[in-house]
Parts: C-alpha cells; sequence; structure tokens
C-alpha cells in the first residue's frame, strides 16, 4: 500500500484544500496521473501521483484543507502485498474521517509530520523561539522536511487559533498569496545566509544570432531571448553543480537533475515559480514550447504539482519591466536563484575602442551554507560565456 | 473584412491573453504594453492569435508597427489576403 499526501507544493505552503478528486476507489491509477485538484493560498494545482496501481481509499473529502503530509489517500501498489500498520488521527482538520490501516510508502518526496512517538526535529532557531514563547516543542506539528519544526511552526502553535481551521475564506486568493510569499521570504532572509553578485554580459552576439534564427522559424516556433538565457543558466550549473542542490534536514543535497523554476508573474499580482523540468536537456525549441506552455498555465491555474515542487534553482528575470539587475530572494530549500535585468545599450571597450553595444546584468544570490562568492562567480562567468555562443546552446 | 471586423479579431486576440482587462477602456493611439501587463510572451501569443486568424505573416522586424490598436488594424488591414 501507499500513501498519497498532501504534497509540498512549495516552501510557502503549510496546507492545502482538496477541491476534487478525478479517481474514484477501485480504479487504476499510473504514476504521473493527475488524481486530485487542490488549492493553494496562490493557485489551484493539479496534483500528480507517483505510484502505479488501484485507489484502495480516499481519506479526504472535497472540499477539506488538511496540513502539508497528510494522507488523503491509499493506493494499493501494483504487486506489492498489502501490509497494516496502526492508525494514526488527520491531523489538523475540523471535521473529518479516520485515517484507516496504511503502510508507510514514500508516495511523494515530502512526508507526514513526525509521529508523538518520534525523536522531534526542531531546528535551533524554532526550539529558541518555542522556549522564548513558553511552547512546548512537542505540542507543534512541524512542517519542514521530514516534518522537522520551523519558525514558522511555532509562530503558528503561538497564535490563537490555528489557520488550517481558521475561517480563511473570508481572506481572498491574493490575500493569502501575499501572506504566503512573505511567510517564505521571511523564512529565506532569516535562514539563509545570502551572498549577491552581479555580471555584465554583452548580448549582441546572442541577439543577432537569435534575428537570424527567427528568420527561419514559423512565427509559432520563433524564440524569445529569454530561452537562450534559461539555457545558459542551466548549462552553467553543470559546470558549478553545487547550485544545483536542495537544502535538507541541514545539509546541501545535490540534485542531479536539473529543473529550472522560472518566476512567472500572476495577472493580478504575485507569481509562481514552477519547473521546467530538465532544463539542460532541452533543445531551445522545446524549451521555447515548453515555456509557453507554462506560462499560459500558470496564468490560467493550471499548473501540476510536480512542476511546483521539483525546481532545483529558480531564475528571475524583471527586464521588462525596466528593471536593470535583480536580487532575488533564495526560495527554501533552493540554494541559489539567478537574475536577469533589462537588455540596454552600453558603452563597451572592445579592442581599445569605446562601442555601443545590448548588454544585459546577470546575478546570482547564493546561499553561504553551501557555496562562495567565488564558485558562484564561476556560475556567472561560466553563463557568459555560454551567451557567447548560441549556436551552441 | 472590414476595419471594425479586424478590430474586433485584436480585441478577441487581447481578451485571451488579458481576460482581466477592460477592453472598452483601451485608448486606441496609445501603446497596448503601456496600458496592458502584457510581457514578451503575451506579445508572442497575440501575435499568433493574430496570425492563425487573420492569416497575415508577421515577421519579427515588424512587431514594433503593432504597439498600438489602431496600428494594428491598420497593419493587418494592409497585409491580409484577398478573399
Amino acid at each position: 500500500m501507499a500513501e498519497f499526501v498532501m504534497p509540498q507544493l512549495g516552501a510557502d505552503m503549510t496546507a492545502g484544500k482538496l477541491l476534487g478528486w478525478r479517481k474514484k476507489v477501485g480504479e487504476k491509477v499510473s504514476r504521473g496521473d493527475i488524481i486530485a485538484d487542490v488549492e493553494t493560498d496562490k493557485a489551484d494545482i493539479e496534483v500528480e501521483v507517483f505510484v502505479t496501481g488501484v485507489i484502495e481509499q480516499l481519506l479526504v473529502q472535497p472540499g477539506q484543507k488538511v496540513p502539508v503530509g497528510t494522507p488523503m489517500a491509499v493506493i494499493r501498489e501494483e504487486g506489492k502485498p498489502v501490509a497494516p500498520v496502526a492508525a494514526r488521527p488527520l491531523p489538523s482538520v475540523p471535521v473529518g474521517p479516520a485515517v484507516p490501516p496504511v503502510a508507510r510508502a514514500p508516495v511523494i518526496p515530502i512526508r507526514a509530520p513526525a509521529a508523538p512517538s518520534e525523536r522531534l526535529r526542531v531546528s535551533p532557531a524554532a526550539r529558541k523561539l518555542a522556549e522564548d514563547l513558553g511552547i512546548d516543542p512537542a505540542t507543534v506539528t512541524g512542517t519542514g522536511p521530514g516534518g522537522r519544526i520551523t519558525m514558522e511552526d511555532v509562530q503558528r502553535a503561538a497564535r490563537p487559533a490555528a489557520p488550517v481551521a481558521a475561517p480563511e475564506a473570508e481572506l481572498d486568493r491574493q490575500t493569502r498569496m501575499r501572506q504566503a510569499i512573505a511567510a517564505a521570504m521571511a523564512r529565506s532572509k532569516r535562514e539563509i545566509p545570502h551572498y549577491y553578485l552581479s555580471t555584465t554580459i554583452d548580448m549582441s552576439r546572442a541577439l543577432a544570432w537569435l534575428t537570424q534564427e527567427n528568420l527561419k522559424r514559423s512565427i509559432e516556433d520563433r524564440l524569445v531571448y529569454g530561452v537562450l538565457l534559461l539555457k545558459a543558466a542551466a548549462l552553467a550549473l553543470r559546470q558549478v553543480p553545487e547550485l544545483n542542490s536542495l537544502w535538507i534536514e541541514g545539509q546541501a543535497v545535490r540534485r542531479s537533475d536539473i529543473h529550472i523554476g522560472v518566476a512567472i508573474s500572476l495577472r493580478g499580482g504575485g507569481l509562481v515559480a514552477p519547473a521546467l523540468h530538465h532544463t539542460d536537456r532541452q533543445t531551445l525549441g522545446e524549451l521555447m514550447n515548453n515555456f509557453r506552455d507554462l506560462v499560459q498555465r500558470a496564468r490560467a491555474g493550471s499548473l501540476r504539482s510536480s512542476e511546483l515542487s521539483d525546481p532545483t534553482i529558480t531564475v528571475t528575470s524583471l527586464g521588462e519591466q525596466g528593471v536593470e539587475a535583480v536580487f532575488g530572494i533564495i526560495y527554501p530549500p533552493q540554494v541559489a536563484l539567478v537574475g536577469f535585468g533589462k537588455i540596454v545599450e552600453r558603452p563597451w571597450s572592445k579592442g581599445g575602442k569605446i562601442v555601443s553595444r545590448p548588454v544585459i546584468t546577470a546575478t546570482l544570490s547564493g546561499d553561504h551554507r553551501v557555496t562562495d562568492g567565488h564558485r558562484g562567480g564561476l556560475y556567472l562567468a561560466a553563463v557568459d560565456r555560454l551567451m557567447q555562443e548560441p549556436d551552441k546552446l | 473584412m472590414t476595419r471594425d471586423e479586424i478590430r474586433a479579431v485584436v480585441l478577441r486576440a487581447l481578451n485571451q491573453i488579458a481576460p482581466e482587462a477592460d477592453l472598452s477602456q483601451l485608448r486606441p493611439q496609445l501603446r497596448i504594453r503601456d496600458q496592458l501587463d502584457i510581457d514578451s510572451m503575451d506579445a508572442l501569443n497575440f501575435f499568433i492569435a493574430l496570425h492563425k486568424e487573420l492569416q497575415v505573416e508577421i515577421p519579427e522586424a515588424d512587431y514594433a508597427k503593432l504597439a498600438t490598436l489602431d496600428a494594428c488594424v491598420e497593419y493587418l488591414a494592409a497585409r491580409r489576403p484577398p478573399a
């Protein structure tokens, strides 16, 4: 048996509301199938399943809001025996069914909060905060990786009413989104020792190549320069792979797959940063198609859960808003963020002469727990080199 | 196709990329991008929609010629293939 749990769809998510099931009890599901729709503070998400089998039980009803990690369904995995274990209560749900016996199986990388009998996982900062506030950490539900108790969990426990049970319908999506973003960014600035670097990249070769390339393409297949930057940002990670890591339980875990999370502004405000999976392996044409699709779906509210849970690094660009350089806040558990500004014409020294060149400012926000400025500088230099050979991207 | 019909096509395409906008307030002689919050990806989708609806080839070098609603109508009317 495997549990299908409320997934963690970004650092700013602590709970989600089930909007509806797409499968019934007894129906077969395959890895990658969308089986539920979940509302988060930022968007409505199509949630995929990561095992193949048959739906045995649906534990959460549409309309219920449950914390990240809560078992929502039980799936009888193909070719695996039934192994019942002790029942566990459904955490922090105002009204909901009891959880039937299920075997623990990692369905989605984020697991349910630690059971009371397990050793408490509490960050030192959260433990100190709990002491200051007179809260017993054993009474706090952890929502960090592996059920770890974070400072936010302690702060939430200190408030008179649990947010999951609070009448959140009174808050509109925009307000909740701002709160979620603020919580994640405050956590990032509190926990991650950021460093910031920038470099100026000559874009003349890339833009000239792009103009010629787009002449060969139909309007549906034309590229935007942002796709070249995304590909360069991804390929440069192969040269400085420690930036493609996640900070999990006190240590950096390097990821072999490069899934760039692309910051996409939403109409009406707010943003999401879903993943372009295997960014480094896609051709520019594939990347363009997938990027267009991702932007459209992000703005239409039809992202998939894996797109929100998989990014290994984020790329953001505010160039179209006229910003020349963006120094972003790292999105936990990622350890780096790359920013691109506006392309501007600037005087450029070339062969002893001053010429005018289109240039862009590339920035890196790095996590000092994982890398230092030297490695960060090598990364930006690699992005620059790659942009000078656009035909090889 | 009349200019009014082309204008309706342009407004439909804009509505697809900026459904929240009140297009009745769009000022036809001002830059669309200054009035609606659209980026280069939205703009590309807009040009693709116009191409599909009106069968007009729009080279990348001409994107700047479609900056306003009035300019779009004039550009497309001049290049639309005869019925």
